[in-house]
C-alpha cells in the first residue's frame, strides 16, 4: 500500500523551499507538472546546499588553478594536490552548522563522518582531521551544553573511526549564541593515478548502494540547511542524521579494498540529499542516466515511501557504479567487511534518472537538470554596504584609556575564552592515533603530520578570525588566508592550496551578500598572492537566528583550511622557546593598532573597531623571510602574533618551552597596542646568541622590519623590568580556565 | 602498531583476521598483540563484543599454552573481558575521553615487556581512552600486588604516585598488569605512539626491546 502523495501545487513547492519561479522552471524542464517525488528531488538538488545557486558566480572568481592541483575545484568530492613521492593529498572542509545547533552531538559527529567520506570516496585514506568551531557566550548554559555536545560528538566519531584530530580552532562570540558553526576538515593520502572519480559510465553497468541501511533520518536535511534557523527549528529534529563511526570504519576499509579489485567505475558518498544527489551528480558527470529500483534499497524500517528513500540522509552509505560482469568481486569485499551491498539499478543511456518502486515508475527526471553547472538555477544577487560599518568608521583610538596596571590587564585579558588554551576540548580528541602526529610533543603553528615511508610531512591549519571579517570583509578574509599561510610557513611548510567553508547569513539579505562578495574578493586576492588555489569546500548560508523581534546574522566566517607541505619533515619549525639565553626578535612592524583586538572586546567591551592593520605584500615578504630563516636553520622557534597580540605570542612560546622571557616594549607606541594589538604580519622568533648575527644580517639584507625584544629566561615573565609573575602562575590558568568554565 | 613492530623494530609482523579461528604456525617465540582501537565500535562496553571474535578462542588457547599476549588500550580491555587478565576497565572518572601524555612508573622489571627497564623508571607514554579506569575486587588487587603483577602505575614526571597524576581514577593508580604466569600483559597507555624520534618521544620503545629479548630467550 502506498501512502497518497500530496497533490503538487506552487504552495507545496514553496513548503519544500522552492520559489514560484523555480517551480515554473521545473515544469518547463519536465514538460508537465512534476509529481511529489520529482518535486522533492528538485527541491533538494536546487537547495542552496546542493546547488550553490547564490554563490557560484562569485566562487568562480577565486583562483582555482595551480601546478600541484590534480583535479580542479568542484570537479570531485574533494581537492587533490600532488605532495611528491607519487602521492597526493585529498582534503576538504565542510560545515554541519544547523544540525549541530539543533542536536550538537549527532550534528557534529555526522559532520566529521561526512567529510571523511568525501575523502575516502576518492580512494584516499584519511590521515588527519581538523575542525573549526564557533560558539556563543560561554557564560550561557545553552552554549556550554552545545560545546559539550559538539566536542563529545566530534570526539566519539573521530576517535572510533580511528583518524586523529590534529588541529582546529574554537571561538566564542555572542553572534553565535543560537547558530553555532561546526566546520570539519579531513585530509587523506592516495597514490597519484589511483583515485576514483564520482562518475557513472557505461550502459548496463551495475549501480550498488553499500554500507548502512536507509532510514528516515535526515529527510530534507539539505533543505533544512538552506533556511534560517528559527525558534521552532528544534521541531525539525528528524532532519538531523545519526552517525555510526564503526560502520564508517568498515565502509572505509571496504571501499578502499573495492577500488583495489578494479571493479569500480565510480563512487560517491551519500551526504546531503542521499540517493538523489549521488545518482544525479554521478550521472550528469558521465552524461548518462540510471534506472534505479528503490524497492531494492535496504531500509531500516518498513513502509518507507519512495521520496523518503530518495531523500534520506542516513549516514555511512556510498553509491558505487561497478563494472558489468565483475559484480561478484565487489560483493565479496563487502561481505568480508559485513556490509550490505545491494545492486539497485544500472547505468542507462539518455541522461534520465528513472526511479521505480515495486514495479511502478515513481520519478523520471533528466540528471543534468538537477545539478550545479547543469540545470540548477544560478542567481546574481544585489548587495548593499551594511549600516554597521558606519559605526566602525567612526572609531577613534585616542578616546580609549591606557591601562594603569599592565600585569592586571594581561591577567584580565586571559579570562577571555578565545585566548586561553583549548586543552579541555582537544584532550577529548584522539590526536595521535595512526602515529603520524609530529606536533604532540613539539607544537608548531600548524599541525604537522608525517607521511609514512617518505621524508614528507603535511602542515595543516584552519583559520578565520570572524571579528576581523565583520569589521572589514575584504581585509578580514585576506587575513584569514594570510594567517593560514603564516601558520604553515612558521612550521617550516610551504603553503600549497586551500579549501574553504564560507559561513554567512541569509544571501537574500543585501547586507549579508555584501559581506559575502567582499570576503570572496579578499580571499581571491590573498590566494593569488600566496599561490594557494582554492580546491573546493562548501558554502553555508542562512547562518542566522530569527528571534521574535529581529534577525541576527552570524559574523561572516569564511574559514580557511590550508594544506602545506614540508618536503623534508626534519626541518619542521616549532613554536616553543628552547633555551634560556636565546634572543627574542619580532619580525614585522609594530604599530599603534588595536583594531578588532580581543583586548578591545574583552577588556574594553568595544565591538565596533576597524580590522587590524594588514598589507598583503608586507605579509608575503615577512613569510618569505621566515621560510628562509627556517631553511637556513638560523632560528630556534617561530610563532605568529595573532589574537592576544605580542604578549600572548610570547607567553605561548614560553609555556610550550617551560621557560620565561624578559622583554622591553617600544616607547614610540602605546604600550597596550604594542603588547595586545593584533596588527598582522608579525612573527616572534628566538635565536641562539651564536646565530644572532646571521639572523640580523639576513633580515637587513632582505629589508624586513624587525625588533630585538629581549631574551628567554627561566620561569619569570618580565616586561619593561616589571615582573609579571612566574610562568607557572600563567600556565595553570591558561590551561585550566576553559575547563573550569565548562564545568559550571 | 604494525609500523612500529615492522618498520621501527624490524620484526616480521602478520595481521590476523578476527574471523579466523586458528593461530597455527605461531609458537612461544611469537607474541600476539591486541592493539588499540574501537572493536565493533565499542558501543556496549569496550571489548565486550570483541571477546567473542572467532580468533579469541585461539588467542586464549595460545595464552594458556604459554604464548605471549600483549593487549594495549582496547586490547587490554579485550583481555580483561575475555578473562585472560583479571579486573575490568571502567569509564574514566571524568566521564570523558582523554588523550594526552601521562607518566608511568615501572613497578616491576620482572615481565617480558619491562625487562629492559630499571625499577622505578619513569616513562612518558600517551593514553587515549574513555574506558581506562582499572578496577577489581580487593582480593584480586591484593593478589596482583603480592604476585608482583602490577607493571605500571600512573605517576608524576618525578615518579611520585599521586591522585593528581592519575588521569582516569584507576584503582591503586594501575596502568598495566600481567597475569600470574607473566605471559599475558595489558596496559592502557600506547607505547607504539612514542617509539620514534620523528614523533618526539621514544619512551615506549624500551617495552618493545624488552619483548624482543624475551621472545629470543624462549625460542
Amino acid at each position: 500500500m502506498h501512502a497518497v502523495e500530496p497533490q503538487v501545487t506552487v504552495e507545496i513547492a514553496q513548503q519544500l523551499g522552492l520559489t514560484p519561479d523555480e517551480f515554473q522552471r521545473i515544469q518547463q524542464i519536465m514538460g508537465r507538472i512534476p509529481n511529489f517525488t520529482e518535486l522533492s528531488i528538485f527541491s533538494v538538488m536546487w537547495s542552496e546546499h546542493c546547488s550553490y545557486k547564490n554563490s557560484i558566480l562569485w566562487l568562480k572568481t577565486l583562483p582555482r588553478e595551480g601546478e600541484r592541483l590534480l583535479v580542479g575545484a568542484g570537479e570531485e568530492n574533494a581537492g587533490l594536490v600532488d605532495i611528491g613521492n607519487g602521492l597526493a593529498c585529498a582534503f576538504k572542509i565542510e560545515s554541519h552548522n544547523h544540525p549541530s545547533a539543533i542536536e550538537p552531538y549527532q550534528g557534529a559527529a555526522t559532520g566529521v563522518g561526512g567529510i571523511h567520506r568525501d575523502i575516502f570516496t576518492m580512494g584516499a585514506r584519511p590521515i588527519a582531521a581538523l575542525n573549526s568551531l564557533r560558539f556563543g557566550n560561554p557564560e550561557l548554559n545553552h552554549t556550554r551544553q552545545l560545546v559539550k555536545g559538539v566536542v563529545h560528538g566530534i570526539g566519539d566519531y573521530g576517535n572510533c573511526f580511528g583518524v586523529p584530530t590534529v588541529g582546529g580552532e574554537v571561538y566564542f562570540y555572542d553572534c553565535y549564541n543560537q547558530n553555532i558553526l561546526v566546520n570539519a576538515m579531513s585530509a587523506g593520502i592516495v597514490e597519484v593515478g589511483k583515485t576514483v572519480s564520482a562518475i557513472a559510465e557505461g550502459k548496463g553497468n551495475p549501480v550498488f548502494i553499500v554500507g548502512s541501511a536507509t532510514g528516515k533520518d535526515g529527510i530534507h536535511g539539505a533543505t533544512f540547511a538552506s533556511a534560517d534557523l528559527t525558534e521552532d527549528s528544534a521541531e525539525d529534529l528528524p532532519s538531523v542524521q545519526v552517525g555510526d563511526p564503526f560502520q564508517e570504519k568498515l565502509l572505509l576499509e571496504a571501499s578502499l579494498e573495492a577500488i583495489q579489485t578494479g571493479a569500480v567505475v565510480g563512487m560517491q558518498d551519500m551526504g546531503a540529499a542521499g540517493i538523489t544527489c549521488s545518482t544525479s551528480e554521478m550521472s550528469a558527470k558521465g552524461g548518462v542516466g540510471m534506472r534505479i529500483d528503490l524497492s531494492l534499497v535496504p531500509t531500516r524500517q518498513s513502509n518507507m515511501r519512495p521520496f523518503e528513500i530518495l531523500l534520506s540522509e542516513s549516514q555511512e552509505r556510498m553509491l558505487i557504479v561497478g563494472k558489468k560482469g565483475q559484480e561478484q568481486l565487489l560483493l565479496d569485499v563487502f561481505e568480508k567487511w559485513d556490509l550490505q551491498c545491494a545492486q539497485i539499478g544500472e547505468v542507462i543511456d539518455g541522461g534520465r534518472l528513472e526511479f521505480y518502486y515495486e514495479g511502478e515508475k515513481v520519478a523520471d527526471v533528466p540528471a543534468e537538470s538537477l545539478v550545479l553547472g547543469g540545470g540548477a538555477p544560478v542567481y546574481k544577487r544585489d548587495y548593499t554596504k551594511p549600516a554597521y560599518l558606519d559605526e566602525i568608521e567612526k572609531f577613534s583610538l585616542s578616546k580609549i584609556p591606557v591601562p594603569l596596571n599592565y600585569e592586571a590587564t594581561a591577567r584580565q585579558l586571559l579570562t577571555s575564552p578565545n585566548l586561553v588554551s583549548k586543552r579541555w576540548v582537544y584532550e577529548q580528541y584522539d590526536s595521535m592515533v595512526r602515529t603520524n602526529s609530529m606536533s604532540t610533543n613539539a607544537p608548531s603553528d600548524a599541525a604537522i603530520v608525517r607521511v609514512k615511508n617518505t621524508n614528507t610531512a603535511l602542515a595543516l591549519t584552519t583559520d578565520c578570525n570572524s571579528a576581523y571579517v565583520y569589521a572589514d570583509p575584504y581585509i578580514g578574509a585576506m587575513i584569514a588566508v594570510a594567517e593560514a599561510a603564516r601558520n604553515i610557513v612558521c612550521s617550516g611548510g610551504q603553503p600549497v592550496a586551500i579549501t574553504n567553508c564560507l559561513n554567512f547569513g541569509n544571501p537574500y539579505n543585501p547586507e549579508v551578500y555584501w559581506q559575502f562578495v567582499h570576503a570572496i574578493k579578499g580571499m581571491g586576492e590573498a590566494c593569488r598572492r600566496f599561490d594557494t588555489p582554492v580546491t573546493g569546500g562548501n558554502v553555508s548560508f542562512y547562518n542566522q537566528t530569527v528571534l521574535k523581534d529581529k534577525t541576527e546574522p552570524v559574523y561572516p566566517t569564511p574559514t580557511i583550511g590550508m594544506l602545506g607541505v614540508l618536503d623534508d619533515a626534519s626541518l619542521v619549525m616549532t613554536l616553543s622557546f628552547k633555551s634560556a639565553g636565546a634572543q627574542i626578535y619580532m619580525i614585522g612592524t609594530p604599530s599603534n593598532d588595536l583594531g578588532s583586538s580581543e583586548y578591545f572586546r574583552h577588556v574594553h567591551g568595544i565591538v565596533y573597531s576597524p580590522a587590524p592593520h594588514f598589507d598583503l605584500n608586507e605579509e608575503y615578504q615577512v613569510q618569505q623571510v621566515i621560510a628562509a630563516l627556517i631553511s637556513k636553520q638560523y632560528i630556534d622557534s617561530a610563532h605568529d602574533v595573532s589574537e592576544g597580540g605580542l604578549f600572548l605570542a610570547l607567553l605561548e612560546s614560553a609555556m610550550a618551552g617551560g621557560l620565561g622571557f624578559d622583554i622591553e616594549t617600544d616607547a614610540n607606541f602605546r604600550k597596550d597596542a604594542y603588547l595586545f594589538g593584533e596588527s598582522q604580519s608579525r612573527i616572534v622568533v628566538s635565536v641562539k646568541p651564536e646565530n644572532e648575527d646571521e639572523l640580523v644580517n639576513h633580515l637587513n639584507a632582505n629589508n624586513v622590519s624587525f625588533t630585538r625584544l629581549g631574551e628567554v629566561i627561566a620561569h619569570q615573565i618580565i616586561i619593561d623590568e616589571e615582573n609579571f609573575g612566574t610562568l607557572t602562575s600563567w600556565q595553570e590558568h591558561y590551561h585550566n580556565f576553559l575547563g573550569s568554565m565548562m564545568s559550571h | 602498531m604494525m609500523h612500529v613492530i615492522g618498520q621501527v623494530m624490524q620484526q616480521e609482523v602478520t595481521k590476523l583476521w578476527h574471523k579466523d579461528k586458528s593461530l597455527a604456525g605461531f609458537d612461544t617465540g611469537d607474541c600476539i598483540v591486541l592493539p588499540g582501537g574501537f572493536s565493533y565500535g565499542d558501543y556496549l562496553r569496550a571489548g565486550a563484543i570483541a571477546r567473542f571474535s572467532p580468533i579469541m578462542q585461539a588467542v586464549i588457547d595460545f595464552a594458556n599454552s604459554g604464548g605471549y599476549v600483549w593487549g594495549i588500550c582496547n586490547g587490554f580491555q579485550i583481555l580483561c573481558e575475555s578473562g585472560l587478565l583479571p579486573g575490568v576497565l571502567l569509564r574514566n572518572q571524568n566521564q570523558q575521553f582523554i588523550c594526552k601524555n601521562v607518566f608511568l612508573r615501572v613497578e616491576t622489571t620482572h615481565s617480558p615487556i619491562t625487562s629492559h627497564t630499571t625499577p622505578g623508571q619513569v616513562l612518558k607514554i600517551p593514553i587515549a581512552h574513555a574506558e581506562g579506569r582499572y578496577h577489581t575486587d580487593e582480593a584480586t588487587l591484593r593478589q596482583l600486588i603480592d604476585n608482583d603483577q602490577v607493571l605500571f602505575r600512573y605517576c608524576t614526571p618525578q615518579g611520585e604516585v599521586t591522585e593528581a597524576a592519575n588521569p582516569n581514577g584507576a584503582l591503586d593508580h594501575i596502568a598495566g598488569i600481567c597475569n600470574a604466569q607473566r605471559n599475558v600483559f595489558g596496559m592502557m597507555p600506547h607505547p607504539e605512539r612514542c617509539s620514534e624520534g620523528a614523533l618526539g618521544n621514544t619512551d615506549g620503545k624500551v617495552l618493545f626491546e624488552s619483548l624482543l629479548q624475551a621472545s629470543a630467550v624462549t625460542l
